[in-house]
């Protein structure tokens, strides 16, 4: 590109890339690959399992029709307690992620040892899954919904928190400036200045979470948490294939009311 | 503020008060008893246990107690699920991103017919709805143990959210470069080629980054249940009562996803 290698206009070639950006995207494809060969080449593939499972799961999916309803009620009542875990558990985090997010947030934050207890446990609360914080509770709690919906509330704290918290770092400093001004309080300064500001990011990422939530509280039971998960697990464990047809089928639609329904509230709210 | 007795006091009476959150004072407190009720009626078919609780207590102390200090003895198990857990979010990722460009495509209002968008739209929903760990079980009970059934699982997971992300990305191309390539004679496939293609493929590569990480996340997880990487080791590790390696691979866990997050929002922060 450079024009000492191109003396005349006519000589120039239009080329899209420059030799920079040309040699950067061959290393780039390079290292991909690279990644590509390394992992198909070391990772612990038994072939003949990979060639067989097309047929291995088209034999699944015809194990799994017609859906068998007979204990649609169970499953109903599943879901119902699927729904409550998620809700709860939603409702919980949500009041519980108030002081720690105000204490995460840089500007509200009374101290320097507090803005890091808020982030510590921001960053341990997300940083494990939901699953891996409901083997935990159970183990301590014994199975059931309990445990199930601590587990929800724990790994939902980290993300409302850090989110809310976010959202606070980013008010508009005027109102709370005016109304220290005229010697309010802390809690007032906090309940007119920075709590409007904050409710429709509140509202959004609850409405979020609880979505998110509804998901995972459908695998739950998979770990003895609760929920739809445990008869899913039990119609696995015996191979009641077209019993599993109907529960994944109820899970698709919980799930996508739930999704229907976040949407609405959304909409509304905000 | 408003009423009518207040607008008649003397200026200095009037006193001002914050306005309710939702206006009308029947939804309001619908929606609050509404809740209320929903809120003691669910704990109450909560079914709590004091004694079962008072013995978790216990067993919590055991755990912990067991869990510290994290046990590092076996860092070979551990490097090779991670290196698995790897291997998989790499492949699951590629294939992702691979699969998903066909479905995004047919999933976009604007370049696709209309059976052909509800029956891409169709995948996404599936592939949307269902968590990992449930694609995760079927594939294991359909393909065996081991890293197939994480890598076909996360591919699915991988296909909901890339090609749905892709297929907006399309809805929100410039229309003016297909209409100039239409008016050329081009055929179909041509135009999704060099029309289409070239405006969405920025957006497909900060996906892949953004995917790989998520993947990576995700790989943990759906090892719980038999599907590979360093979830299964982490099973395993819980499963014989190991409390103090299944602390030591839980802290590893953090720790990685923590720097893969800054990595991949570095990456996406300087190509975007």
């Amino acid at each position: 590109m450079t024009m000492r290698t191109t003396p005349t206009v006519a000589e120039r070639t239009w080329a899209r890339y420059t030799p920079q950006q040309r040699w950067k995207r061959f290393v780039t494809l390079l290292v991909v690959v690279a990644a590509v060969v390394w992992a198909v080449e070391s990772i612990d593939i038994i072939w003949p399992w990979v060639w067989d499972a097309p047929a291995q799961v088209g034999d699944l999916f015809s194990r799994m029709v017609p859906p068998d309803v007979s204990r649609l009620d169970a499953i109903l009542w599943a879901l119902v307690e699927t729904l409550n875990i998620a809700t709860i558990a939603t409702f919980a985090a949500v009041l519980l992620s108030l002081p720690i997010a105000y204490i995460a947030a840089q500007n509200t934050t009374p101290n320097r040892f507090t803005l890091w207890l808020g982030r510590f446990i921001l960053v341990s609360s997300r940083s494990v899954n939901t699953l891996i914080w409901a083997l935990l509770f159970v183990a301590i709690f014994g199975p059931g919904v309990l445990a199930g919906i601590i587990a929800i509330m724990f790994r939902s704290l980290g993300f409302l928190g850090k989110l809310l918290g976010e959202a606070i770092e980013e008010i508009d400093r005027r109102p709370v400036e005016a109304l220290e001004a005229t010697g309010a309080s802390r809690a007032k300064v906090v309940l007119y200045a920075i709590v409007p500001q904050v409710v429709p990011t509140f509202f959004a990422v609850s409405i979020l979470r609880w979505d998110i939530n509804l998901r995972e509280s459908t695998v739950l039971g998979l770990v003895g948490a609760g929920g739809i998960g445990v008869i899913l697990q039990g119609a696995i464990d015996t191979l009641a294939w077209r019993t599993v047809a109907t529960i994944l089928l109820a899970i698709i639609v919980l799930v996508i009311l739930g999704e229907a329904l976040a949407a609405w509230l959304r909409k509304k709210v905000i | 503020m408003s009423t009518s007795a207040e607008r008649g006091a003397p200026s200095s009476r009037r006193h001002w008060r914050k306005p309710p959150f939702i206006a009308n004072p029947l939804l309001r407190w619908g929606l609050v008893i509404g809740v209320a009720i929903y809120a003691v009626w669910a704990i109450s078919i909560l079914p709590f246990d004091l004694d079962r609780i008072s013995q978790g207590m216990t067993r919590a102390a055991r755990i912990f107690s067991g869990a510290f200090p994290p046990n590092f003895d076996r860092y070979e198990l551990l490097i090779d699920g991670f290196l698995e857990s790897l291997q998989i979010a790499i492949l699951a990722t590629l294939l992702g991103l691979a699969l998903s460009v066909p479905i995004a495509f047919m999933a976009a209002r604007n370049i696709a017919a209309k059976p052909i968008y509800l029956l891409g739209r169709a995948i996404i929903i599936v592939a949307r709805s269902f968590h990992p760990v449930i694609v995760a079980i079927l594939f294991v009970k359909a393909v065996g143990f081991g890293p197939v059934a994480g890598i076909l699982t996360l591919t699915l997971y991988s296909i909901g959210f890339v090609a749905k992300m892709l297929a907006e990305r399309i809805e929100e191309i410039d229309w003016g470069q297909v209409e100039a390539l239409r008016a050329s004679g081009t055929r179909y496939i041509s135009v999704l080629q060099f029309a289409v293609l070239p405006q969405i493929m920025p957006r497909q590569i900060g996906l892949g980054i953004y995917q790989l990480d998520s993947n990576l996340r995700a790989s943990a997880v759906v090892g719980i249940v038999g599907a590979g990487g360093i979830g299964s080791t982490l099973m395993n590790a819980f499963g014989r009562y190991d409390y103090d390696f299944a602390l030591a691979i839980t802290m590893v866990i953090i720790g990685v996803i923590l720097v893969s997050e800054a990595v991949s929002g570095r990456i996406r922060r300087n190509i975007g």
